[in-house]
């Protein structure tokens, strides 16, 4: 449980309403409304491309939206005075002058984001670049860069934290390093929203799960609900289209059953022993039997699909949906 | 906008291209300043001795030119920094938008300061004293050469004639103001590589021949005075090219109104674009 920090929750909220972005004929954030609580990791998902970068760019003031808003803590991140103090946000890993040294890179920002210089040399420490300091940001690993960016974004101590991407390029212990930094963040009743193309990536980092694909939201709920969603299916193919049909039927599988056309169904809820043996006492002929993937991740990468006729994962009445009009207001106050 | 100011400061001062463009301007200044003032010497002792007058263009100028004397001389050596050095500051001042969006820093700058007036405005501030560095290096680096060059020849320096001081004093105005310009042009062309090849193919090649095209008719001769370039040498008050004879000049409060002008009207047009338009 999150220890009471000498955060205000409700300047925490992050709240996206109807955000919609288009490049020319492309709608890179089509009418994108959810909310990010604080205390809590939230993951940022979607394929490449879904409009996770552009989302963020919209929230952060850097790119005007077509239509809707986007706050932090009820306003707007423009509208505040050195609003770094507030937010920390990371789009890219790589956002250095080669020639300039970590240290540096910080004593730049230090006056903008209104800390004094001293902060560089703690958030170095925080992410465990104290001995790299002085060097050049240019020669730094990916893994590096990714903590530079990480420490830059600290530098006003905010409440907010908004990483895109930010376990890109670090090896399995900075992984871990980051996921118990952020949790720790998380527990001081930070916002923290983290970005990524992979689930897997992430999976034991987040609290909640926001997924997007081709900018429209399509799941917003927390990890466990999602979870609840991976449920194991049989995948089964028959040349006798209306006798599979029937050993559904019998069987009682219809409401748990999804047709993805004649002869072929994904039945869900039951083991491949058991749709075996059923069609086996019906004497229906099978040319698959097969154990579906109920991986987080293939849930995901259902998800995140592009839509297909007919084959759109049963994923009605679960738990995990949560309507975009049931979020909690973003509280106004400040 | 102390703070914005304090942080442009810094990515000037944290990186190394202000003084290694200080140390290209001094070193390309005292050679050409070497260059020109052996040449220009050289052709006077040539036309002495062939007993024939000379002009500073060698013919160039149409009889326009100033006859080759040793003020003539003094003045065309001593502004070389404001006649070919101004592209150095000039691209100093362009490197200060450039490099924020080449690598990209453009976008913490912009989260930490969303107010992208105020940062055009801090970039164009930071960047006089370090211009002044350039200057001050472009100056020093052509009246050293020159003078050194023409002490050598036995020829009179000239360095304590008053009017030879202002013309050397006032170029470093002129050159911290063409580095404002330089802002002014990164902030609308912001691709780094695009932009110095531009403001050299303009400073050096498209200006001088414009400048010698305008000056052939009557009717397009006082537009050349409002080029930039030429608006730079009116703020010193002479330059090698009035020398031969190929362009007039503005008065120098005109020529720093004019160059002044170049920069607030490319700060202005950067504002409306690249600082308006979404970043990344």
């Amino acid at each position: 449980m999150p220890a009471p920090g000498p955060f205000d929750p409700a300047d925490g909220v992050v709240q996206l309403t109807g955000l919609t972005k288009h490049f020319g004929p492309v709608r890179a954030v089509d009418d994108l409304t959810c909310t990010v609580q604080p205390g809590r990791v939230t993951g940022f998902l979607g394929p490449n491309g879904a409009g996770k970068t552009t989302t963020l760019r919209l929230l952060l003031g850097l790119a005007t939206p077509n239509a809707g808003t986007a706050t932090i803590g009820g306003r707007p991140y423009r509208a505040r005075r050195q609003p770094a103090r507030h937010v920390g946000a990371a789009l890219e890993a790589a956002s250095f002058h080669p020639g300039r040294t970590a240290r540096d890179h910080l004593r730049v920002y230090a006056p903008q984001v209104g800390v004094p210089e001293s902060r560089a040399d703690e958030v170095l420490a925080q992410v465990g670049l104290s001995d790299a300091a002085d060097r050049r940001a240019g020669g730094f690993s990916l893994g590096m860069r990714q903590r530079l960016a990480l420490a830059t974004t600290l530098l006003g101590d905010p409440q907010v934290l908004l990483l895109d991407e930010p376990a890109n390029g670090l090896d399995p212990e900075g992984i871990a390093w980051l996921r118990h930094f952020l949790r720790w963040l998380a527990e001081q009743g930070r916002t923290v929203l983290v970005s990524s193309h992979v689930l897997s990536e992430v999976e034991q980092t987040v609290d909640d799960v926001i997924i997007i694909a081709r900018g429209r939201l399509v799941h917003a709920s927390s990890l466990t609900q999602l979870e609840a969603l991976a449920r194991p299916a049989v995948r089964v193919v028959s040349p006798d289209v209306e006798g599979l049909a029937a050993l559904v039927q019998e069987q009682g599988w219809a409401p748990a059953t999804r047709f993805d056309g004649p002869g072929s169904a994904t039945v869900y809820d039951r083991r491949a022993a058991e749709v075996g043996a059923a069609a086996f006492g019906r004497g229906l002929q099978l040319h698959e039997l097969a154990t579906a993937d109920t991986s987080l991740e293939a849930l995901f990468l259902q998800l995140t699909a592009d839509p297909q006729p007919g084959a759109a994962p049963p994923t009605g009445g679960s738990p995990g949906m949560t309507p975009p009009s049931a979020t909690a207001p973003a509280g106004g106050q400040r | 906008m102390i703070a914005a100011l304090r942080t442009e400061l810094r990515k000037v001062s944290t990186t190394r291209t202000w003084w290694l463009l200080a140390l290209v301007m001094g070193v390309y200044m005292v050679a050409m300043a070497v260059i020109m003032a052996g040449s220009f010497v050289l052709a006077m002792r040539q036309a002495e001795a062939s007993g024939e007058p000379a002009d500073i263009s060698g013919g160039l100028g149409g009889g326009m030119a100033a006859p080759l004397d040793a003020t003539t001389v003094a003045t065309s050596v001593y502004t070389l920094a404001v006649a070919l050095g101004y592209i150095i500051p000039a691209i100093l001042g362009a490197l200060v938008v450039t490099t924020e969006f080449r690598h990209r820093t453009i976008t913490p700058t912009l989260l930490a300061e969303p107010r992208r007036g105020l940062v055009l405005g801090a970039k164009l501030v930071a960047v006089i004293p370090f211009a002044l560095v350039v200057a001050l290096a472009g100056v020093v680096g052509t009246v050293v050469g020159g003078a050194a060059t023409l002490a050598i020849f036995g020829e009179p320096t000239l360095l304590a004639d008053p009017e030879i001081q202002g013309i050397i004093a006032r170029q470093v105005l002129a050159l911290v103001l063409w580095a404002l310009v330089g802002v002014g042009f990164g902030s609308v062309l912001t691709n780094q590589v695009a932009a110095i090849v531009v403001l050299l193919a303009f400073t050096q090649f498209v200006e001088p021949l414009l400048r010698i095209l305008l000056a052939q008719f009557d009717a397009t001769e006082a537009a050349s005075k409002f080029l930039p370039g030429a608006a730079g040498e009116a703020i010193a008050g002479s330059s090698l090219y009035v020398s031969s004879g190929l362009a007039q000049l503005l008065e120098v409060w005109q020529g720093a109104l004019v160059l002044l002008g170049y920069a607030v009207l490319l700060v202005v047009i950067g504002r409306l674009t690249t600082f308006r338009r979404d970043i990344g």
